[in-house]
């Protein structure tokens, strides 16, 4: 019978190992899906992996994967430092939402005047709204026990509340002929956050996550604030001691990834979406907790994690029109993708034995 | 991306020149969908139109698409996939789409675009969408006559034009043959949750109401009035399997005749942006069958309405007509244009409640 034995240390070789293991066991496991829905198997995985870094048509969609991992990176990237403290913030996706609407609130009040100041005021607001989210769950916690969980989470529908009311009143498009929806940013200049450089998909957002990506890295292994970070989160007691302010931590972390996501939400909304609307928010703030903890919380690695879903879902995209694959294997996919990944993640910190050492 | 319109340009000059010189090679349409085809509403009849695509030109056509795509960059790349893989035709079924079609398309000056629901054209860029009230119209007239409480549900998803329209034509038509006709609307603010609309549906028989029409895309609130014994109407599509009993009739869209239409003008070299805002004449907008529950002359009085419509001898809105004030909208006789129908924001007379903002 074999079992599990833990690792005195997690092994290195195996924590490098594990996330390649998992991408070819879910190469496995999702062809054998796309042979049960009698489409090719081998076709579609190197559609969905190879077509978008190197067909024909990758100058397009090389791009497109920076587009579409740049908010998933930045909002992945607050979420980790406080998931590494123990701190849930589950809510990423209401500050997401509360970020853009500051954010494009401040564009719209100015429209149509041009003033150079308009794109980082745009930024700050953005910040503070998505701050602002987050510490309502943040406060309740501190102050009464609540659970940052339920509160942020729940503040989510009361974000897509207020988004729905803005969309239909107070940030509505006044040409828009009836319909909801704000003005498109993409359409006003000083507010738009186009691509940079033609060709490269590379915008604020994609240039802020990779700021973050650092800024992570830096304050992870150099700054105090880090430090106190990794100890509540490995050692709370031992953190005590240290003289670690929990409720303060609590605060900067929550605080962190809401501006966080607040920012991703203003960068969104003036760039690739361009306006706010009903249907503004996509679920990027819960898929952001999956590139977090796919990135192992580690910088570095949600870097790789948000590419890694980036490519699934444009590949994925690529496979449904020209293979016919419906969207929900798509999902199922990505799905098995997270499986694996904390499935093999175990090797690193358990070893397999067969034979039971009783019986030796 | 200025830059980059030359290159995606020449790229699809080039398909298209190659496309051109084989002149057996079938002609690709894309459909982009909001929804996932399986939500048996919108998108699942947009899809019928495809099959029926399909099966009208054989090998002479190769459909594909994409579904459950997000508005903004995600509908954007998909529609750009589409183009650069030689797409010769697309349709993208969502209001939503609105801004991403017309960036795309602007790319892709030889790809031909065809936009649901919107407002903006381009040379490559026709628009086109139901007159469901017509069909409202009729279900409206079916619903007034069947109600036993006197009191009709409404399950509706936004407050647009589209939604408003709907409610204004079922409400007048209702109260034409039931002056004691109460309507109670429900807001989701959704196209498709079941778990809402279900919400919404227990909500309305709580009130009290006995039939429930809807102007959102799943069958969930027809589920519901099968399984607590009311009436219902089907949305989009027929929807008969999920209430046996319950249905009565169903404002179906049949995008079939449209689709096929555009996809011969495009083989014909005759294809031209254009509006097109079809109803129940042209077969865009059908009447499912009525159910052995509606009186025989229920039938006739709904069948008459809509053989009226389809001979062009009657508007659903005609005066007179008053707006929910008491001022007059439409003088006796008087037709509403489709200026105003278009971005209709106002209630008429009777009903109660205001339109959320």
């Amino acid at each position: 019978m074999p079992r599990l034995e833990k690792r005195p240390r997690p092994s290195l070789a195996w924590a490098m190992a594990a996330p390649v293991l998992a991408v070819v066991a879910t190469m496995i496991a999702g062809g054998l899906l796309f042979a049960a829905l009698g489409k090719p198997p081998i076709g579609a995985i190197r559609t969905i992996f190879w077509e978008p870094l190197f067909s024909e048509f990758a100058w397009y969609y090389r791009p497109q994967l920076l587009i579409k991992a740049a908010p998933l990176v930045l909002i992945a990237i607050g979420l980790s430092l406080g998931f590494r403290a123990g701190v849930w913030n589950i809510g990423a996706e209401g500050q997401y939402i509360i970020g853009a609407i500051f954010g494009a609130g401040v564009a719209l009040a100015f429209y149509p005047a041009d003033f150079w100041f308009i794109f980082p005021l745009m930024i700050l607001a953005a910040v503070a709204g998505g701050i602002l989210w987050a510490m309502i769950p943040a406060l309740l916690r501190v102050r009464f026990g609540t659970n940052e969980i339920l509160v942020s989470l729940m503040l989510v529908y009361v974000a897509e509340h207020i988004l729905s009311s803005v969309s239909f009143g107070l940030l509505r498009n006044p040409e828009g002929h009836g319909f909801p929806g704000s003005r498109n940013l993409q359409h006003y200049p000083p507010a738009s956050n186009p691509e940079l450089w033609a060709g490269t998909g590379i915008h604020w957002g994609v240039i802020a996550a990779v700021i973050a990506v650092i800024a992570a890295y830096i304050l992870l292994n150099r700054h105090i604030l880090g430090y106190q970070i990794r100890l509540i989160g490995q050692a709370p007691r031992a953190a005590r001691f240290a003289g670690v302010r929990p409720n303060l931590l609590i605060i900067a972390c929550m605080g962190i990834s809401g501006g966080l996501a607040g920012v991703a939400g203003l960068f969104e909304v003036s760039g690739p979406m361009g306006q706010i609307s009903v249907d503004f928010n996509q679920g990027l703030g819960f898929t952001a907790i999956i590139v977090a903890f796919l990135g192992r919380l580690h910088p570095g690695g949600i870097l790789l994690a948000g590419f890694l879903l980036a490519l699934t879902s444009v590949g994925g995209e690529i496979a449904q029109s020209s293979l016919g694959l419906p969207a929900a294997s798509i999902k199922a996919f990505q799905g098995m993708l997270l499986f694996f990944i904390l499935a093999t993640d175990m090797l690193s910190n358990y070893r397999i034995r067969t034979g039971g050492r009783g019986a030796a | 991306m200025k830059h980059l319109r030359p290159v995606i340009g020449a790229t699809a000059l080039a398909l298209g020149l190659a496309g051109a010189a084989i002149a057996q090679e079938p002609l690709k349409v894309g459909f982009v969908y909001v929804g996932p085809v399986g939500d048996f509403g919108w998108s699942y009849e947009h899809d019928q139109g495809r099959l029926a695509v399909e099966e009208h030109f054989g090998d002479a056509v190769e459909t594909s698409f994409v579904e459950s795509v997000p508005e903004g960059a995600d509908a954007e790349r998909v529609m750009t996939q589409m183009a650069l893989s030689g797409h010769d035709l697309i349709f993208t079924t969502s209001f939503g789409y609105m801004d991403p079609t017309i960036n795309v398309a602007a790319k892709f000056p030889d790809v031909k675009f065809e936009h649901a629901t919107g407002y903006k054209r381009a040379d490559n860029v026709s628009t086109y969408s139901a007159r469901f009230y017509e069909g409202r119209a009729v279900i409206g007239t079916i619903a007034g006559r069947m109600t036993e409480t006197n009191k009709i549900g409404y399950i509706a998803s936004f407050p647009i034009p589209e939604v408003i329209r709907g409610i204004n034509s079922a409400y007048l038509h209702a109260r034409k043959v039931n002056p004691d006709v109460e309507f109670r609307i429900v807001w989701v603010y959704t196209w498709f949750d079941p778990a809402k609309e279900a919400d919404a549906a227990n909500a309305l028989i709580e009130q009290g109401v006995d039939v429930i029409m809807q102007h959102t895309d799943s069958p969930a609130a027809m589920t519901i009035a099968e399984e607590r014994g009311i009436m219902a109407f089907g949305q989009a599509s027929d929807m008969l399997q999920f209430g046996p009993t319950a249905r009565l009739s169903s404002i179906i869209d049949d995008w079939a005749p449209y689709y096929i239409d555009r996809v011969q003008a495009v083989m014909d070299g005759s294809w031209e942006s254009t509006d097109t805002w079809d109803g129940i004449a042209p077969g865009m907008v059908a009447i499912g069958a009525f159910s052995d529950r509606v009186p025989a002359e229920v039938q006739a009085e709904a069948q008459a309405i809509t053989d009226a419509i389809v001979a062009g001898d009657y508007h659903p809105f005609t005066g007179p007509v008053n707006r929910q004030d008491g001022s007059v909208w439409l003088a006796e006789g008087e037709v509403a244009d489709d200026g105003v129908l278009l971005g209709m924001d106002f209630y008429v007379e009777g009903i109660e409640g205001e339109i959320p903002n």
